[in-house]
Order: C-alpha cells, then structure tokens, then sequence
C-alpha cells in the first residue's frame, strides 16, 4: 500500500482538480478532495475534510495519511479535524504550497515512502520552487550554503538512457535514495534531494545528469545515481 | 440561576438571534477591512447550530457546546468556523461530564475556549482580532470566579465587549485585514464584535443584565 493524500481547499473545483493533477503522475495513490463547503461555496467544512480523511485513512492500510492546504482556513479546518480523529498519529499536516506541495507528495507516496518522507518531499517542493532550496543532504530542511560539509568533491556524469528521460518518478527515485545519505548532492546544479528542482530540470533522453557530491557518503551518493541512470530507472524493458 | 445544560442552549439559542440580528452590521465591519461575509457566515452556522440542537437535545453543557463546535466547523465556512469550533470545543472539553458549572469551573471554561482561538489562530492580544475581546473576558471572569456563576457570565460579557471597541484604533496583523496595513486603524474588528455578541447572549441566557454597551 502507500500513503493516502487529502487535499483541503477553499474551493471544491481546485480541490478536484488538483487531485486529477496529481493521480496522472501517481495512478495508485488514493488521493481525496475535501474542497468548497458543504452547499458548494467557497469556504471550508469540517464534515467534507473528515469525511476525506476517513476515506483516505480507511484505504491507507495503516501506512497513513498526509494533508496539503490551500489558505488559512483550510488549516484550521484541518487542524480542527486532527483535533477529532481518533487516530491523529497517522495523519500529517504539510506546511507546503498545494499544487507543488500535492505533485511532490504524490510521486513520493506513488514510490512508496513513509508518510513522514512524503510530507518531507511536499515541504521541499515549496522551498524549491521558491529557489531558496541550497539543499542538505538528508533532505531535513532548506539551510544556506555553510551546511555544506568539507570532504572531497565526488563527481559524476551519466547520460540519461530511458526514453522518457527525467521526469516524477526517475525524480523521486533519484531524491529519495540520496535522502537517506549522509552527503550533500547536486544534480545539475540543483537539490539532489528535491524531487520538484529534479524535475524541473527537464533533461531528456541523451542528456547529461552532472552529480557532485561532498560529504561521507558522497561517493555512495555519485554511484547511486549512476546505477540508476544505467538501469533506466527501471524503465528500459529486460533485453 | 443554575448554569446547566438549559442555560447553555438558552446560551447558543439566543447566540443565533443575535447573530441573526447583528447580521448586516457584522458584514458592515467585515466590508471595511475583512471579505464582508462574517455576518452572514456567523448567521448560517449558528442556524445550524439550532437545527442541530432540536435534532439531538444534548444533557449536559458540555455536550451542547460540543455539537456548537461541530455544527460551526462544517456550516460557517470562514475562518471564524474552526475558531469559534475550536473554542467550544476546548470549552465543552474542560466542562467535561457536568451537570451544573460553577463560577471557576466557567472560568476556566471560557480560558480553555481562548486558549483554543490563540493555537488555532496564533494571534496575540493587539492584533485586531477576537482574541481582543477574548482575552480581557478570561481576565474578568477568572476575578469574578469567587463571586459564582452569574457574576463570571456579566464580567466576562463587559470586558468582551469593552474590548471589542478597543480593536477600533489597532492595526491589525492577522486575517485578511492585515492585508491592509495601516488602513485596519479606525475600524472595528468583526471577530471581536461577534465574540462580544456571543458572551452577551451567554449573560442573557443567565438572566444576568448588563448596562448599555459601550460605543
């Protein structure tokens, strides 16, 4: 199973239509919309959210639930909802943009990650899109560039293989497995650990992947992404 | 007067009236400096508070305010809807099973409602909102707790709305008006105005009578 998401917003037509967003990039993810209040205006309802995480919770199989917001009230409207669940432990707020964040979140769930990862991945995928993300290597968090640890630099170059190149899953692949390394990573420049800055790299078919490395695992880190690339993230069809 | 499960729907009943008659000036002082549906959020949700309170009778004051809480979360909409949920709900929470509130058990109560509005809302007393009224309505409630139940309901009614009236000159830093910076300064924040309405109502349903609200 994965972990379930519930999108909570002002609007029941944004509510819908970033879950259809998110499920093409993640088509087994249960992904509830909670949007508009109960008569369909704009606004939120506790009924309409806990009826979304009830959903979502009941089909997580205990793996959990993750929530994105849209503004203000739709966080206190999910907070409000924690506050009745009788198993708030499996349900965790993401402090993130809704569209980034829910995108990031659900490739991230799509791969399999425990819900605290996949709150992790919606969070960053903010701080990406904000370009303030200098990226740690355990992917706790946006920090400046004196983080990065001393050590020797670790490079590698690897031409992209699979047909389809970059894009959410080779992403989220890629920034999971460096998350658990003790290294701090960039791909082409950017966040080794943000699946969104990954994607947004856009780098197809017959491109270059340039990994750079600094810290104890950082030739971990540079051969990591190398087999994946070699083994076209598990897309290319076993000769 | 015994403040038991009757006073606290004779407390969200007259709650609705007064939402209902204050509705054009609450959506009057939201048009200033918010998004102008407070009154009309505030109307809807307290309807369905009455309606919910006909449906399934609660037996104890806690239990009435709990199914407010429900009833406002799902039915107002705005972020006055999980605020004032909120706050009934911390409030019905610390009422636990009783059948009867006395003075500190109602102080605390009403603390418990405040203190649910500030995590909530994570607004601070002088950011032009209803924790302007909720605050100093704690304050007087918990020095009127010794004198019994009826004295906390009038205390906390007078400084609620005391405190409302003093939103008018602060600039506010949260919600929607805090959009408008500077421009917030001489007007009357809703959220305050509603709270004093509320614990007015809440006196009222006391038969506690109070002087003229100040202007």
């Amino acid at each position: 199973m994965t972990v379930s998401l519930v999108v909570v917003s002002h609007s029941s037509k944004i509510a819908s239509g970033a879950v259809d967003l998110a499920a093409q990039m993640a088509p087994n993810v249960v992904l509830a919309a909670a949007g508009g209040t109960d008569d369909e205006r704009i606004g939120t309802s506790l009924e309409k959210v806990m009826a979304a995480l009830d959903e979502a919770l009941a089909r997580s199989a205990g793996d959990g639930v993750v929530v994105l917001t849209d503004l203000g009230s739709a966080v206190m409207t999910a907070e409000s909802a924690l506050e009745f669940s009788s198993t708030p432990e499996q349900i965790l707020l993401a402090d993130a943009p809704l569209i980034e964040g829910l995108v990031a979140a659900a490739v991230a769930a799509e791969s399999g990650e425990p819900r605290d990862a996949v709150k992790a991945a919606a969070e960053a995928a903010g701080a990406a899109w904000a370009g303030t993300a200098v990226g740690v290597g355990n992917g706790d968090g946006v920090t400046g560039a004196g983080t990065v640890p001393e050590g020797p630099l670790e490079t590698g170059e690897f031409e992209l293989i699979n047909p389809m190149g970059m894009h959410a899953r080779p992403a989220a692949k890629i920034a999971g497995g460096l998350s658990s390394l003790d290294a701090y990573v960039t791909v082409n420049g950017v966040d080794g650990t943000s699946i969104m800055a990954l994607m947004a790299l856009a780098v197809r078919q017959g491109g270059t992947l340039r990994v750079e490395a600094r810290g104890a695992d950082a030739e971990r880190a540079v051969r990591y992404v190398g087999g994946l690339v070699a083994r076209g993230f598990g897309e290319i069809q076993a000769q | 007067m015994v403040l038991d499960v009757q006073w606290a729907i004779a407390w969200l009943t007259l709650s609705a009236k007064a939402m209902t008659e204050h509705r054009e000036e609450l959506i009057e002082l939201d048009r200033a400096i918010g998004d102008s549906d407070h009154g009309e959020n505030m109307d809807r949700g307290f309807q369905a508070v009455v309606a919910k309170l006909a449906e399934t009778p609660p037996e104890t004051p806690g239990a009435a305010l709990k199914l407010a809480a429900m009833a406002l979360m799902s039915k107002v909409g705005g972020a006055a809807g999980p605020l004032y949920g909120t706050a009934y709900l911390r409030a019905a929470t610390s009422m636990g099973d009783a059948t009867e509130l006395d003075g500190g058990a109602l102080a605390t109560a009403l603390e418990a409602a405040r203190d649910g509005i500030v995590a909530r809302g994570k607004a601070e007393l002088g950011d032009k909102t209803m924790v302007d009224a909720w605050s100093p309505a704690v304050e007087a409630a918990q020095a009127a707790a010794v004198d019994g139940p009826g004295p906390v309901l009038r205390a906390a009614a007078e400084a609620a709305a005391a405190g409302a009236v003093a939103t008018d000159p602060l600039v506010a830093r949260k919600g929607r008006a805090s959009y408008l910076g500077e421009r917030s300064a001489g007007h009357r924040d809703p959220g305050a105005a509603s709270t004093a309405l509320l614990l007015k109502a809440a006196a009222d349903a006391a038969g506690e009578t109070l002087p003229e609200s100040p202007e």
